[in-house]
């Protein structure tokens, strides 16, 4: 096991304010960085092999690299939505160690070219939203944010943008929308924001976790930092643990380690006599593993071969008394809510996915609505312009799939109670009568 | 079984009224506009590249002159960032956290997302409601998605403070903080709560810690 990267000390006293984060050597990194070109940065960053940390998982570096050469007016946007059910780790992040994030912000946005820069929190974060908003001001007034920083040729502003709660801005493109004063929908990809993105400008957007590492990176050398983890997943993660687990929270762990190590070791594990029924490891739109999964490798690959994904490092246990189609509908009824209504798939997929499993409940399904159900989430993969509707498809899909036998005595039992209780039909002249009266 | 649509825009079902004109962008010189609301919108403007980047911060802004996005809050930030009404009513309708009818002055967002519902924030939302349903001028009691605090579910964030873990017990004292405008529940707050991961601090270091040299 590694030192923490991310979380070292991160509960010292003062450390959101500039003296303390400069007192333990804060800013050198970008000092370093700006002593190096734009590529000699890139360099690093693609030598780190650093994945994004937001959900995709897509290679930091190449990112960057896909942003064109040349002075044109590029932007860097941090995502720092963190809108993902079960997601708490930029939280943690931004409200203790504000600095941390301008810095990384302040030298990606070096190596990208980038002299505007801007911030997209969550609203319902106030206050990380007001810590941040100090430390850029103590920033600002230090010389590390703003025209010709310490001296040199780099400029880069900061702006904090405090969104109003919704989903789906968290998908970049819908948080360019947002962050350009309209509604977040999402947009049609390619073009990427990387060519075209925040107002029609070459773009890069980061996860608040990714920027973040971005100063460690600096100051190890992308290469040393690859030796972390494991080869196709690099470095250390911010995982939140929560749901039915006894220590729930954030823990920085090294990439690769087991599942189990994770759930159990660290965040306790269910409380005494319960098991796991089943787990989401990358947030509730990652489909859901079994207890027959917890000794899989944490790394973005092995949750993939394992049928599921890393998504945003959130893992939300569930006990063995929780009922599946309770699960499902909290799930589906979710997504329902912030589907912003611009696909159909998603848009009437989630809203029938939700009406079905109600069905269910009230006991007025048969167990063919659950091959119906299986196919609408067969149907929304794949065919929206964002993954919102993947994101319900896939879990719910993985419920049917692995607890099919649950969902089928479920819709056995409400039927039968639905059929106890069900008022007696009228007849038809008492009928009328009211009718007519 | 009737499913409600919390989601849907007030009035969706009502017809159009044909005879009225589309409203057209407010004057700016005869709209009467509190010129401390004026200031915050123009500040907000001049930090984008593209005025209408600040729809967001400047609704928010006039919600909390006006309690919700009123027609009138509409029109005053419609004057001053020279958009139309319908431009903002657009962006308005679309965010959760910006009011399209009257409400409580006190926000309570109760989250009842998957990891809070597994831990009992259906019991904790119906209980805040019915404690609250009294004072219904006072509270806007609603059940919220994921408010990313997960490690202090169930909970529910209360004029924007993270409050939790919380139980049915510490509703009164919740909602009475709140009203009586004191810090609400502070053995509770979440910006008092360490890091969990036992790995992350080297030495033992208090709670309260945030706070400590922050500008709040």
């Amino acid at each position: 096991m590694t030192d923490t990267l991310l979380f070292k000390d991160i509960d010292e006293p003062g450390l959101n304010t500039l003296a303390v984060y400069e007192a333990r050597g804060g800013y050198e990194s970008l000092r370093r960085a700006l002593k190096m070109t734009p590529s000699e940065v890139l360099a690093q960053l693609e030598a780190s092999g650093l994945r994004g940390r937001g959900g995709a998982g897509f290679q930091m570096g190449k990112k960057v690299s896909f942003l064109p050469q040349g002075s044109m007016n590029k932007y860097l946007v941090c995502n720092a939505d963190e809108s993902e059910p079960g997601t708490f780790k930029d939280r943690e992040l931004m409200q203790k160690n504000p600095h941390l994030l301008i810095e990384g912000i302040v030298i990606a946005a070096h190596a990208a070219g980038a002299d505007r820069s801007f911030i997209y929190i969550r609203g319902e974060y106030e206050l990380q939203a007001d810590i941040l908003e100090a430390a850029l001001a103590e920033a600002d007034e230090a010389g590390y944010l703003g025209e010709r920083i310490l001296g040199t040729e780099h400029s880069c502003t900061l702006v904090l943008h405090r969104g109003a709660g919704a989903y789906i801005c968290g998908e970049e493109t819908g948080l360019l929308d947002s962050l350009e004063g309209k509604r977040g929908n999402p947009r049609l990809k390619p073009p990427f924001p990387a060519n075209q993105g925040l107002y029609q400008g070459p773009t890069l957007i980061n996860n608040v976790e990714t920027l973040s590492t971005v100063p460690a990176i600096v100051q190890m050398g992308g290469e040393q930092y690859a030796k972390l983890g494991v080869q196709t997943s690099t470095g250390t993660k911010l995982v939140s643990v929560s749901g039915h687990v006894q220590r729930p929270g954030n823990y920085e762990i090294e990439l690769g380690v087991p599942s189990r190590e994770i759930i159990y070791d660290l965040a306790g594990g269910p409380p005494p006599g319960s098991e796991i029924k089943c787990w989401f490891p990358g947030g509730s739109s990652s489909p859901v593993l079994t207890a027959d999964d917890l000794d899989v490798p944490y790394d973005f690959d092995s949750m993939a071969k394992a049928g599921s994904m890393l998504g945003s490092g959130a893992i939300i246990v569930v006990d063995d008394a929780t009922p599946i189609v309770e699960l499902a509908l909290k799930v589906a009824m979710f997504y329902r809510h912030e589907s912003c209504g611009k696909c159909t798939p998603c848009r009437e997929g989630t809203n029938w996915t939700v009406k079905m499993l109600q069905r269910i409940d009230s006991g007025e399904a048969t167990p063919m609505d659950l091959d119906i159900m299986a196919s609408v989430q067969d149907h929304i993969i794949g065919n929206c312009l964002c993954v919102l509707g993947d994101a319900m498809a896939m879990p719910i899909g993985s419920m049917i799939a692995k607890f099919r036998g649950e969902f089928e005595q479920h819709i056995e039992a409400a039927r039968a109670s639905a059929e106890l209780t069900l008022a007696p039909v009228p007849d038809d002249e008492r009928v009328l009568a009211q009718e007519a009266g | 079984m009737p499913v409600p649509h919390p989601e849907r825009a007030v009035g969706w079902d009502r017809p159009a009224d044909l005879e009225k004109d589309p409203a057209t962008i407010p004057d700016a010189a005869t709209t009467d506009v509190p010129a401390e609301l004026r200031k915050t919108i123009e500040d907000a403007m001049e930090r984008y590249p593209d005025r209408r980047s600040a729809a967001i911060p400047a609704l928010h802004a006039a919600q909390e002159v006006h309690g919700w996005c009123s027609p009138e809050a509409i029109e005053q930030v419609a004057a001053v960032m020279q958009v139309t009404p319908a431009y903002l009513d657009s962006v308005a309708s679309f965010y959760d956290m910006l009011e399209n009818r009257p409400v409580g002055r006190h926000s309570v967002y109760v989250c009842t997302n998957i990891s809070c519902s597994l831990r009992g924030a259906d019991a904790l939302l119906a209980a805040i409601g019915e404690a609250a349903a009294a004072n219904s001028a006072d509270f806007n009691v609603r059940s919220f998605e994921c408010l990313g605090a997960c490690d202090i579910a169930p909970m529910a964030s209360v004029d924007g403070v993270y409050v939790g873990p919380l139980s049915i017990e510490d509703v009164p004292q919740l909602l009475d903080d709140a009203r009586s405008g004191r810090p609400v529940l502070p053995d509770k707050q979440l910006a008092t709560r360490l890091v969990a991961d036992p790995k992350a601090n080297s030495q033992e270091f208090p709670a309260h810690a945030v706070e400590e040299g922050s500008s709040r």
